[in-house]
């Protein structure tokens, strides 16, 4: 079965001001997104206190905010999650009058027991505390983690290949992460460990897609006679269609499974991932290669020194 | 020929049946279990096991296998609900006198385990439990510290009757005013030479009276490093004592530990481990008074307070207290050298061994009593509310004639056994806490949520797989099949090593697995077009197989290896469920390196490999 022809030459890098420009209006959007809605941090980032609790009855949650008021939680912000039965509330980070031992200890039990005294009978499904310190070296870490990974890895493909792809790659990769928060910040998900580790596999996958494209344009640069930098591109990028689709659907059939059928736990990561490889798929085609024209790569920054041959090293 | 060499078949052999071996493990599931373990000093018997038998019967509570041994009694259930009623049960009916704990019995066979076969750990997020990060607050350690080195300068001071006007813990260190130059000049080599942990410096100005003690930085290294040892230590054995299967203690960063109890749902618990305190009370007994009339009278002297001991005899103990608790230094169990009965031995600190000195230097002849207090938090109901206190016993362990003279040295006999001996040293060393704890991270996970959790993960892994299985298979036919077969080996080693190495899996776990999935096929689809396109370019079919693999590895080996990065940068700056996930890709990215192409190639060699001459690749 051949889903593309394989002698296709489309010529992808004829489009590429059109391409660049969305990219670029993209990448605008995104970053306004960011500044201005910003990123729903998850209490792991902010510190905080997530109550899940379950109920044999249907929980009303203007009557669960009203319990919680009553024990000094003004305000709460209480959500019905997965059926009416399930409720999930967030308590900030420092409840005022508590010390911040009194306060640990006793969060969870302190919610049941409101609940309870209000009639409402309640398990408790899940509680995390996260002291505000924990919450914002979580932060950080996090930070230091996707900036450490982008480091290497631009190190990794200038030293493989040649600084431009290394350049490029790098481009494409602030690129491909920009857009992915953009879009999480139009889509207000919530941002918490699983969702960093799902940018974190977006990095290292679509670096992956621009590692194979870079390593065809690389063997055709050094094999083709004649062919012009635009060319060469365009023939790379239409060599390595089939594989790169293929894995995306696989890799896709993977995603959705986990999006479908993985439960709220791994939801957020499963979205990260998918829109992460979309747009790294495209950007991988769109955005890199046009960087490398750009930048002037050629035939000779490719250039093997060929080591059967000594003598003629030695020539001038 | 397509060669493969003969040691290379072997090799994959061999791996791929250790795989099979060390995942076997995983499908002996865990049994819901109870272990009951006894509080102090009561033995686990066949009486004992007949009353718990007993009481499950009564609550027609089906279990099996029932094991005692090493003090304590396991018992079976079929699932989690009949596990979780017949705690309830047992609980009711023995109360505080013994623990029972939740616990998920491996059902490894003996000989599998003996080679280090287990099954994969389950992180918190799949089994249910309790994960804490507590600070150990080393401010307060270290002013304990200073306290402690504050009382040693007044001792030695005192010792060499060198006059003093005061001690005073600064900002800078601890400042000793004297009362004059020469008295300075006497007490700076003093110092120096009994006090080795201090630096004793003369503080210019001041009258010339003044000098400054810092206590050694490798010094204060040390007490914090011991600060945090102990609270781990101290917590492991409570821990332990609580039957709680593979807790994990353990120290994060300079300050921090972290503490994590699956299959824990009750928050109480915890706070038991946390909140008891045990200590001890020194205090002369009142020889001028009868115990049993003051009684049954009610009236006590006042100088004095009434006290039971364990057999419940009264007892007056002066209200004076000699040495308390919190100047312990250490306590270690052990036996009575002169009656070959179980001791604790105490040592105090400077200021509790010179109290004791002063006391038992005026008292040979007469008796001390000993008071042991133990608080253990608690949630109880009260008019249908529930109010948290902190139960408190006081008891008199030992009023004992004082025969010599002691400072911070000695022992405590009249304990009933080692064991109570043992639980007694452990608990003062727990009470003596070298510094409080706050709790900065808790997380707990419901059981249900837990089951759920993995339910989910399989399913999403099952259906992914199929998917993929599928898609592979009828788009790239025969090669597509040996993929899928070099997939399955993937999953085989990945789970293998997953299992061998203890690694936890977590949910982000599983769905590292689920992705490696999805992306191990990509060696694969970069041999599978490589050979493809060296068909359509002409190439003799076993010679387009043999540059497809070798064309392919490069490009294989770049790509991997930048994923390899992502998963080190989530490994370092991650924490928790985030490096269960960076292990699960790592490990995921070198099988299925190895299954991809060595597996694959060693199969393909199979099928083409004998044959004269190979007409075509199925690809």
């Amino acid at each position: 079965m051949e889903l593309f022809n394989p002698n296709a030459n489309i010529p992808f890098m004829r489009w590429r001001r059109i391409s660049m420009s969305v990219s670029i209006v993209l990448l605008l959007v995104s970053l306004v997104l960011l500044f201005t809605r910003g990123l729903d941090l998850a209490l792991d980032f902010t510190g905080g206190t997530l109550v899940e609790v379950e109920s044999a009855e249907v929980l009303d949650t203007a009557k669960v905010r009203a319990a919680m008021e009553k024990v000094g939680f003004e305000g709460i912000a209480v959500q019905s999650i997965g059926g009416a039965r399930e409720v999930a509330m967030r308590l900030p980070p420092t409840i005022s009058g508590l010390s911040m031992r009194e306060q640990q200890t006793q969060t969870a039990e302190e919610v049941r027991r409101a609940l309870a005294a209000e009639g409402m009978v309640v398990i408790i499904k899940r509680s995390e505390f996260v002291g505000p310190q924990v919450g914002k070296e979580l932060a950080e870490d996090g930070a230091v983690a996707v900036i450490f990974v982008l480091l290497t890895i631009m190190l990794y493909v200038a030293l493989r290949f040649e600084w431009r792809f290394g350049l490029a790659g790098i481009a494409g990769e602030v690129h491909d992460i920009i857009i992915t928060l953009g879009f999480l910040s139009a889509i207000g998900l919530s941002f918490d460990l699983t969702v960093l580790a799902g940018l974190l596999t977006v990095a290292g996958y679509s670096i992956n897609d621009k590692v194979v494209v870079f390593d065809r344009v690389r063997e055709i640069f050094r094999s083709a006679r004649k062919l012009g930098a635009e060319e060469t591109i365009n023939k790379a990028i239409n060599n390595t269609l089939s594989r790169t689709l293929i894995t995306g659907i696989t890799t896709f059939f993977a995603l959705l499974s986990l999006y479908f059928f993985g439960g709220p736990v791994v939801e957020g990561f499963a979205i990260t991932v998918i829109f992460g490889i979309v747009i790294g798929t495209l950007s991988s085609i769109f955005f890199c290669n046009p960087i490398l024209l750009w930048m002037g790569v050629s035939k000779a920054d490719l250039a093997q020194v060929k080591k059967e041959d000594p003598q003629l090293a030695l020539l001038p | 020929m397509f060669d493969f060499p003969k040691w290379k078949l072997g090799l994959v052999v061999v791996l791929v049946l250790l795989a099979a071996l060390y995942t076997l493990p995983n499908i002996y599931l865990p049994q819901p279990s109870l272990l009951i373990a006894p509080n102090r000093d009561k033995v686990i018997d066949e009486a004992f096991q007949g009353r718990v038998e007993g009481t499950l019967k009564g609550k027609e509570i089906a279990y099996f296998n029932v094991e005692r041994g090493d003090n304590r009694l396991s018992v079976r259930f079929h699932d989690a609900d009949v596990q979780l009623r017949a705690a309830e049960a047992l609980r009711d009916d023995l109360k505080d006198d013994y623990t029972v704990a939740l616990n998920l019995a491996s059902t490894v066979p003996g000989w599998l385990a003996a080679i280090g076969g287990k099954p994969l750990t389950l992180g918190l997020d799949l089994q249910g439990g309790i994960h804490f990060l507590m600070e150990v607050d080393q401010q307060s350690a270290r002013h304990k510290l200073e306290e402690r080195y504050v009382s040693e300068i007044y001792q030695l001071l005192r010792a060499d009757k060198i006059a003093y006007k005061s001690v005073t813990r600064t900002a800078d260190g601890l400042l000793i005013n004297l009362v004059s130059p020469a008295d300075r000049s006497k007490a700076v080599p003093l110092l120096t030479e009994k006090a080795p942990d201090l630096m004793v410096t003369e503080v210019p100005g001041g009258e010339g009276a003044s000098a400054m003690a810092r206590i050694r930085p490798e010094k204060v290294a040390a007490a914090q490093k011991s600060t945090i040892d102990q609270n781990i230590t101290t917590l492991y054995n409570r821990v332990s004592a609580l039957a709680i299967s593979e807790p994990i203690i353990q120290q994060q960063g300079q300050t921090r530990i972290i503490v994590q109890l699956p299959g824990v749902q009750d928050p109480t618990v915890a706070m038991k481990i946390l909140g008891s305190t045990a200590t001890l009370e020194y205090r002369a007994v009142n020889e001028n008074a009868n115990p049993v009339e003051a009684a049954t009278s009610g009236k006590i002297p006042p100088d004095s307070k009434l006290y039971y001991n364990k057999d419940g005899q009264p007892v007056l103990l002066k209200k004076e207290v000699i040495a308390t608790g919190d100047q312990l230094v250490d306590a270690t169990s052990g036996m009575d050298s002169q009656s070959g009965t179980p001791m604790v031995s105490v040592r105090l600190d400077s200021a509790g061994g010179r109290s004791m000195l002063d006391f038992t230097s005026e008292n040979v002849g007469r008796r001390m009593g000993v008071v042991y207090i133990e608080r253990v938090p608690e949630i109880r109901m009260v008019d249908g509310k529930e109010v948290r206190t902190f139960k408190e016993t006081q008891e008199v362990i030992n009023d004992a004639v004082i025969r010599g003279v002691f400072s911070n040295q000695f022992q405590t006999t009249g304990l009933e056994s080692s064991e109570q001996a043992n639980n007694l040293a452990l608990l003062l060393r727990a009470g003596s806490l070298a510094a409080p704890v706050d709790i900065i991270e808790e997380r707990v996970i419901g059981p249900s949520l837990g089951q759920e959790t993995i339910d989910a993960g399989i399913r999403a892994l099952m259906i992914g797989a199929i998917a993929i299985v599928i898609f592979v298979m009828l788009y790239y036919k025969l090669v597509g099949v040996v993929t899928v077969i070099g997939l399955a080996v993937n999953m085989l080693l990945l789970i293998a090593i997953l299992s061998a190495l203890g690694a936890t899996l977590t949910m982000p776990g599983i769905a590292g697995i689920v992705l490696t999935l999805g992306m191990a096929v990509d060696a694969n689809v970069l041999i599978a077009e490589r050979i493809r396109e060296e068909v359509r370019a002409g190439n003799s079919p076993m010679a387009a197989l043999r540059a497809g693999y070798e064309k392919a590895w490069a490009t294989i080996l770049d790509a991997n290896l930048t994923h390899v990065f992502a998963s080190l940068a989530m490994f370092a700056f991650g924490s928790g469920p985030i490096r269960g996930f960076a292990i699960t890709m790592f490990v995921g990215i070198l099988t299925s390196m190895f299954s991809a192409v060595t597996v694959t190639q060693l199969i393909m060699a199979l099928i083409y490999g004998r044959q004269r001459k190979v007409q075509s690749i199925s690809v």
